[in-house]
C-alpha cells in the first residue's frame, strides 16, 4: 500500500487552539427607526439575539419648554403643554389649566370640570388605542391597529368641535372652557359612546386571547412592583406591576369624585398586563364619559375671573371694563400672586406633575414638568435585558414612550 | 389621614435645627434642610415605620441669583401612597460650592431627574453613577436654565416697545 500523503486539512492541530473571543454586537436602534415611534436612540448591545445592555440617548426634540415658559404670560404656557404627550394633549392642557387655578384660587363651574372630565377621558382612550394598536402592529397584526383608527379619528373630530384644532389642541382657558359644548359635540360624543364599544369588542376579540399575540407579550419584559416604584413609574405601567394608584381616585381633581369607575390592576407588570390595563382602562373611561355627559350640569362654563378669562367678545366691543380687561390678558400684563404649587393629574402614561413659582410676575419664576415618560423610560435597559430584540421593541411599545413628553 | 403637623413634629425630633423654614404653600408640607442631611431625611422618611414615604416623585432645581450665598435650590417632592401624602423637600446651595449628594441610591429613578437637574442648573450630584447632559448636546459649555441666559437677543433694538417696555 502506498503511503498517503496527508494533506493539510487532515493535520491534526498542532500546539494550542487560538482562544474563542467571544465579540459584542453593538446595534443602534434608532434615533429614526420605525420601531421606536418616535426620535430616541437605544444604543444596545447585543450577544447574538439577546440583548446584553442597552443606554438610551434622549434629547432629539427637545424644545426647552421650561425655559420658553419663563418668559411667556400664563395663558400662552399651554401651547407648550399639548405639545408633550400629543396623543393626550387635552390633559396636559387642563393640567396647566388647574395648576394656574389652584395659584389663583379660582374655583371652576361644575359644568366646566365635567367638560373637562369628559374631554379629558376621551383623550385617555386616544392615547391608549394608539398604545395598544401600535404594540399589535409590533407583534405583527396590523388589521387592529387600522380598526380603532377610524374612532381615533372620531374623537379628534370631538376635538376638531370643541376646540377647533386636532392634535396639538390648546383647548380651554384657565378659568373653564373657551366656549360651550355645541348641540353637534353632545351629538358626536353620543355616538362616539354607542359606537365606540362594538369597535373595541372586536379589537379585543382579535388581539386579546390571540394565540400568537399571548405568547409574543406574556412574560415580555416585565418589572417587579419594587423596582417600578423605584423607577419612578406611574399610570398604566404601575398598575399593570400591580399597585393601584391613580391620580384620579387619589387625589381627586376637576370634579373625578363625583363619578363611579374601577382602577384595573395587573399582577406581573408584563407587557401583556399593560396591554390588559389600558383595554380596562378605556372601558371605564367610557364610563366616565357616559355619566359626565348624563349628569352634565346647567350653569355657566367659565369662573368670574375677569383678570384671567378673556371676555366675551360682544362684551369687548360694547364694554369699556372688559376692552381693559381684554388688552391687558393678551398683552400679558396681569401679574400673578406670589406661589409654590405641585398639581398632579393623571396623564395619559401617568402622573403628570406641574411644579409652578410664581414670584409675582406676569410669568412663572419657575415651570417644571414632571413627566412620566422620562421618569420611567429610565428603566428600559433593565426590563429588556436578556431579552432577545424583537422583544425588547414590543415592551417599549407596550411601556408607550412619547418622544414628547420624554424631552419636553 | 397622616397630618402635616405629625410629620413636621417628627422630623423635628429626628433632626432638631437640621430642618427648618416649615411651610404648608397650598396644603403642601414643605421642609428646608442642608446637603449634609438631605440624604438622610429621604432615607428617614422613606424607611419610616407608619409614614412610608416612599416614592420620588420628582427633583428639580431652581436658581434664585441675588440670593447671595444660596444661589441654587433643589427641590425634592415625595409621596407615600399609603397615606397619600406629600412632602416638598429644599436644599439650598451655593454657586462656588455648587455640589449635593446624589439620591440614586435610594431611588433608582433619581438618576435621570439628577442628571436633568445637572443638564440645566449644572448642580453637581456626588457620587451620580453617571453625571453626563441628559437632553442638551454634550458639547454644550453653559447651563441654559440659569437666569444669566435670557431667552431673546437683549441687544435687539428693533423689538423695543416704547409703550410696554419689552
Amino acid at each position: 500500500m502506498a503511503d498517503i500523503e496527508l494533506l493539510p486539512h487532515n493535520v491534526p492541530a498542532q500546539g494550542e487552539l487560538p482562544e474563542l473571543v467571544e465579540e459584542l454586537t453593538t446595534l443602534n436602534l434608532g434615533p429614526t427607526h420605525p420601531a421606536t415611534h418616535g426620535i430616541f436612540q437605544n444604543i444596545l448591545k447585543m450577544d447574538g439575539e439577546k440583548i446584553v445592555s442597552g443606554e438610551q440617548t434622549i434629547g432629539y426634540i427637545h424644545r426647552a419648554f421650561e425655559k420658553i415658559a419663563e418668559r411667556r404670560p400664563f395663558y400662552q404656557i399651554t401651547t407648550l403643554t399639548d405639545r408633550m404627550n400629543y396623543c393626550s394633549s387635552p390633559i396636559n392642557n387642563f393640567g396647566w389649566h388647574m395648576t394656574v387655578e389652584k395659584l389663583l384660587q379660582i374655583e371652576v363651574p361644575k359644568r366646566a370640570q365635567y367638560i373637562r372630565v369628559i374631554m379629558m377621558e376621551l383623550a385617555r382612550i386616544s392615547d391608549h388605542l394608539i398604545c395598544n394598536s401600535i404594540l399589535g402592529v409590533d407583534t405583527g397584526a396590523f388589521s387592529g391597529f387600522l380598526y380603532v383608527m377610524q374612532k381615533r379619528e372620531d374623537i379628534y373630530e370631538i376635538y376638531e368641535e370643541v376646540c377647533g384644532a386636532r392634535l396639538t389642541t390648546n383647548m380651554g382657558r384657565i378659568g373653564g372652557m373657551e366656549r360651550d359644548l355645541s348641540s353637534t359635540a353632545i351629538r358626536k360624543i353620543r355616538d362616539f359612546i354607542k359606537t365606540f364599544p362594538p369597535v373595541l369588542k372586536e379589537f379585543e376579540r382579535l388581539m386579546s386571547r390571540n394565540r400568537i399575540f399571548m405568547d409574543r407579550t406574556i412574560n415580555v419584559g416585565p418589572i417587579s412592583l419594587e423596582r417600578a416604584l423605584s423607577y419612578g413609574f406611574t399610570g398604566p405601567n404601575l398598575r399593570a406591576a400591580g399597585l393601584d394608584y391613580d391620580v384620579r381616585v387619589m387625589n381627586p381633581y376637576s370634579s373625578y369624585e363625583d363619578f363611579e369607575f374601577d382602577i384595573p390592576v395587573g399582577q406581573s407588570g408584563d407587557t401583556f398586563d399593560r396591554y390588559n390595563v389600558r383595554i380596562e382602562e378605556m372601558w371605564q373611561s367610557l364610563r366616565i364619559v357616559e355619566q359626565a355627559l348624563n349628569n352634565l350640569p346647567e350653569g355657566p362654563y367659565y369662573a368670574d375671573a375677569p383678570e384671567y378669562y378673556l371676555p366675551p367678545k360682544k362684551e369687548v366691543y360694547n364694554n369699556m371694563e372688559a376692552l381693559i380687561y381684554h388688552f391687558k390678558i393678551v398683552m400679558g400684563e396681569i401679574d400673578a400672586p406670589k406661589g409654590e404649587v405641585y398639581h398632579a393629574v393623571e396623564g395619559g402614561n401617568g402622573e403628570l406633575g406641574f411644579y409652578l413659582i410664581s414670584d409675582g410676575g406676569r410669568a412663572p419664576y419657575r415651570l417644571h414638568f414632571r413627566r412620566p415618560s422620562f421618569i420611567y423610560y429610565q428603566a428600559y435597559p433593565e426590563m429588556c435585558k436578556g431579552s432577545s430584540l424583537s422583544d425588547a421593541i414590543l415592551t417599549m411599545s407596550s411601556l408607550n414612550v412619547i418622544a414628547g413628553e420624554l424631552d419636553a | 389621614m397622616l397630618s402635616n403637623q405629625e410629620v413636621a413634629e417628627e422630623l423635628l425630633e429626628k433632626f432638631g435645627d437640621q430642618v427648618f423654614d416649615f411651610e404648608e404653600p397650598y396644603g403642601l408640607l414643605t421642609v428646608s434642610t442642608t446637603r449634609e442631611n438631605i440624604i438622610s431625611v429621604l432615607e428617614f422618611l422613606k424607611n419610616h415605620k407608619s409614614y412610608q414615604i416612599n416614592f420620588l416623585t420628582d427633583i428639580t432645581g431652581v436658581q434664585y441669583p441675588d440670593n447671595v450665598g444660596k444661589e441654587f435650590m433643589v427641590v425634592y417632592h415625595a409621596h407615600s401612597f399609603i397615606h397619600n401624602f406629600r412632602i416638598r423637600l429644599k436644599v439650598s446651595i451655593p454657586e462656588a460650592d455648587i455640589h449635593i449628594p446624589t439620591a440614586t441610591g435610594l431611588y433608582a429613578s433619581a438618576n435621570w431627574m439628577e442628571r436633568e437637574t445637572y443638564d440645566f442648573y449644572g448642580i453637581l450630584f456626588d457620587g451620580h453613577p453617571n453625571l453626563i447632559r441628559i437632553l442638551n448636546i454634550e458639547e454644550m459649555d453653559y447651563f441654559p436654565m440659569r437666569k444669566e441666559y435670557p431667552l431673546e437677543d437683549a441687544t435687539r433694538e428693533d423689538k423695543i416697545d416704547a409703550l410696554f417696555g419689552r
